[in-house]
């Protein structure tokens, strides 16, 4: 008899510890299903419009987008906690995971309150899971409306909280010492010759190309398929007068094929081993001298200022060609906080305090503006250090136009990748330029007809 | 205590149950059910019924995909055999530091898939390079073969094991019956070591069939599927309808081609199981 007690005992606590480990797994990186069928009691709690709750019995969960901020994030999340006693917990998705690892956190119980997205397209994903911002502090305070994101339903699901630029990095020291200044560059031909010119005489000044390798692994190709692939768009739309369109013409993909020849051929490496090279390649040429361009953007600042004073880097439009008088740099924005609608009223009010604190506080605003380097498009933001951003405004003020981000408008990552793969073999030489044009203006009918 | 285990076999049983309902026959169920709706997580699905699927048989690249894993299957299940078989002949045969081969033969395997497709998309990469022939991500065969190559180099060694073991199990009172008979080498391992070691042939037929067909992390790695998902296998195909599309109704279709791929490998797994087991011998 008691034999027979303890062995069911002991098979009882076999079956718990059992148990109790698969609740384990269940808390952790995927998403398994016994996960959704917990939080299906959850579902529709914070349904119910605007959030009156007391934010300061909530609690706030961020899912960051940025890797190179996260530090900042985890120390500014800190002090909210001291400051106010609101939980703040700062996750940050691995680089290029976000979309997977937001997929996996919002089926859990506790999901992320505050998360991102990157324009339109990502919205369409999330767009049942936001919270209405309209009318909020936080909308209130941004310096203009064309920063709030709105759904094809007018709901103004996200708001942008950086604002970027991109260009072309110019090292100015190499570019004195081939004999030019950053002035004598006004037009995409006086880009060319001078490219050509430093590409020719690379040995006598000491790097290795004009522009940094244009490197096509994963880790860097977005530079060129999204990035410079903008340009294209925002003169098409510009000259069409819209802002997005089902069937792109490619009017400017000449244009487009210039810029991208001078990057392969005034280059660091030979075009066929561009499909190897990376981001960080392309970034530590620049570092190292070995290379006088880099088209990239003013979150590189961080990395480049630990090498070169602000006198040193400066950042130039990409010259295109069609407007070079007018054109500035581009700028824009692909992040937008969103507020998870299926949070719990208390939660949602202490992610809407906690965003606001973030953008109105002193430390806040510090914290953005000098730990993470970001320009943020609200009234009360504090100046940024990064000289990128400074030359942004200085361009801007000298009176040239600053291309607006359009790639947010692209129809899917998927267009993105036929792109990339497309411009990867042009520039090994084992594709030609039809195929990225047919990439460019076929594949983006065929991906808006696919996510309808 | 055997009237014990008659009487609480199903105690015994229970926590072995319980993990196998729900790590698999609960997700397996929601798995069929997700293939019919569309979503984005688990708290919202809406039903659409069987438009995921036809959606599924009109995607290019998921055909593409197909056709391009079944060779793969098909020339990386030979290879690996042939010359799995070829090494353990080898090993088998007394030769001096037989136990060191072994061992290094089978330390690929106990390397992981992802790291091992980076390394090689640099070995290989640098070869390239050096011959002058497009890098790895340009080229599809390119692509096939690098694959193949880095599967045969991983899974030969663990084949090589299995086989050693069914060929140590042949008794030598055959082979010199055999001999004494006289057979050839030839004949000796046509009529009766391959025959002996039918159970080895099918386990280890059976391990890289499945493992081929089901490769994703070498795929990844190495290739990515490039250039433009010419290299992408099923599994990836799966992976990135899943994850690299945005928009609720790719979650449904992505769940929709995975209930396809299982199918077909369980369909594959049987009939080669059939196959194989029918010409196995008892000695």
């Amino acid at each position: 008899m008691k034999k027979r007690v303890v062995s069911i005992l002991l098979t009882a606590a076999m079956a718990v510890s059992l148990l109790a480990g698969c609740g384990q797994t269940g808390s952790g990186n995927t998403a398994s299903t016994d996960n959704g069928s917990a939080a299906t009691t959850n579902t529709g709690s914070g349904d119910t419009g605007k959030a009156a709750a007391d934010g300061a019995n909530g609690k706030v969960y961020y899912l960051n987008f940025k890797p190179e901020a996260d530090e900042a994030w985890q120390k500014l999340a800190e002090a909210y906690t001291n400051e106010t006693g609101v939980p703040v917990t700062v996750v940050t998705a691995a680089s290029g995971q976000y979309e997977t690892t937001l997929q996996a956190e919002m089926a859990k119980t506790d999901a992320p309150t505050l998360f991102q997205v990157n324009g339109p397209v990502g919205l369409k994903n999330w767009i049942d899971y936001c919270y209405d911002l309209a009318g909020s502090d936080i909308a209130n305070n941004l310096t203009s409306d064309a920063f709030a994101l709105k759904s094809e339903d007018g709901i103004t699901a996200g708001i942008a909280y950086v604002i970027e630029s991109y260009g072309i990095i110019t090292n100015v020291s190499l570019l004195e010492k081939a004999g030019y200044k950053v002035d004598d560059i006004k037009s995409f031909d006086d880009l060319k010759k001078i490219a050509d010119d430093i590409q020719a005489r690379k040995d006598e000044i000491g790097v290795k190309g004009a522009f940094t390798s244009a490197g096509m692994d994963g880790s860097s190709d977005w530079r060129f398929k999204t990035h410079l692939a903008n340009l294209p768009i925002y003169y098409e739309y510009k000259a069409d007068g819209i802002s997005q369109t089902d069937a792109i013409k490619g009017t400017y993909l000449d244009n487009y094929k210039k810029v991208f020849d001078l990057y392969i051929t005034d280059s660091t490496v030979d075009p066929s081993q561009l499909a190897s090279k990376t981001g960080d390649d392309s970034e530590n040429e620049f570092l190292n001298g070995e290379a006088v361009f880099f088209q990239n953007g003013s979150w590189e600042y961080s990395a480049l200022s630990a090498k070169y004073s602000d006198d040193e880097i400066q950042m130039i439009p990409i010259y295109f060609g069609v407007d070079d008088a007018n054109e500035g740099l581009c700028t824009g924005t692909e992040n937008f906080w969103c507020v998870n609608a299926e949070a719990s009223e208390e939660d949602i009010a202490a992610t809407l305090d906690f965003m606001n604190w973030c953008v109105t506080s002193p430390t806040g605003t510090a914290a953005m503006a000098d730990d993470m380097g970001f320009v943020i498009p609200f009234k009360t933001a504090a100046e940024s250090p990064n000289a990128f951003v400074k030359q942004d405004t200085a361009i801007t003020a000298a009176g040239k136009t600053p291309v607006s981000w359009n790639f947010t408008t692209m129809p899917s990552e998927e267009w993105k990748n036929g792109l990339g793969s497309a411009l990867t073999a042009y520039a090994a030489g084992t594709g030609d330029w039809k195929a990225v044009e047919t990439a460019f203006v076929d594949g983006w009918a065929k991906e808006i007809e696919a996510n309808k | 205590m055997e009237k014990a285990i008659k009487k609480y076999w199903i105690i015994f049983i229970l926590p072995t149950m319980a993990a196998f309902l729900i790590g698999f026959v609960w997700p397996f169920i929601w798995g069929i059910y997700l293939s019919l709706n569309k979503f984005q997580t688990l708290k919202k699905v809406e039903f659409v019924g069987f438009s995921n699927y036809i959606k599924v048989f009109q995607d290019e690249t998921f055909l593409h995909a197909f056709w391009f894993t079944a060779l793969f299957t098909l020339v990386s299940t030979i290879v690996i055999n042939v010359l799995a078989f070829a090494v353990a002949m080898l090993l088998t045969r007394k030769i001096r530091g037989t136990n060191v081969f072994r061992t290094v033969f089978f330390m690929p395997n106990l390397i992981g898939g992802i790291v091992l497709g980076y390394i090689w998309q640099s070995l290989l990469n640098g070869l390239l390079y050096i011959w002058d022939k497009p890098l790895l991500a340009l080229s599809a065969t390119e692509g096939f073969w690098g694959l193949v190559i880095l599967m045969g180099w991983q899974q030969i060694g663990y084949m090589m094991i299995i086989y050693i073991a069914g060929l140590q199990n042949v008794s030598p009172d055959l082979i010199e019956a055999a001999q004494i008979d006289g057979a050839s080498a030839w004949d000796v391992l046509k009529h009766v070591k391959i025959p002996m070691v039918m159970p080895s042939i099918t386990i280890c037929t059976f391990l890289t069939l499945t493992n081929s067909f089901k490769l994703f992390d070498q795929n990844l790695s190495l290739t990515g599927g490039e250039p433009a998902k010419n290299t992408q296998m099923l599994a990836l195909n799966i992976y990135d309808t899943y994850y690299a599309r945005s928009g609720a109704q790719w979650k449904g279709i992505g769940q929709a081609k995975a209930v396809v791929f299982f199918v077909i490998v369980v369909a594959i797994s049987l009939i080669q199981l059939k196959f194989t087991r029918s010409k196995e011998v008892q000695a």
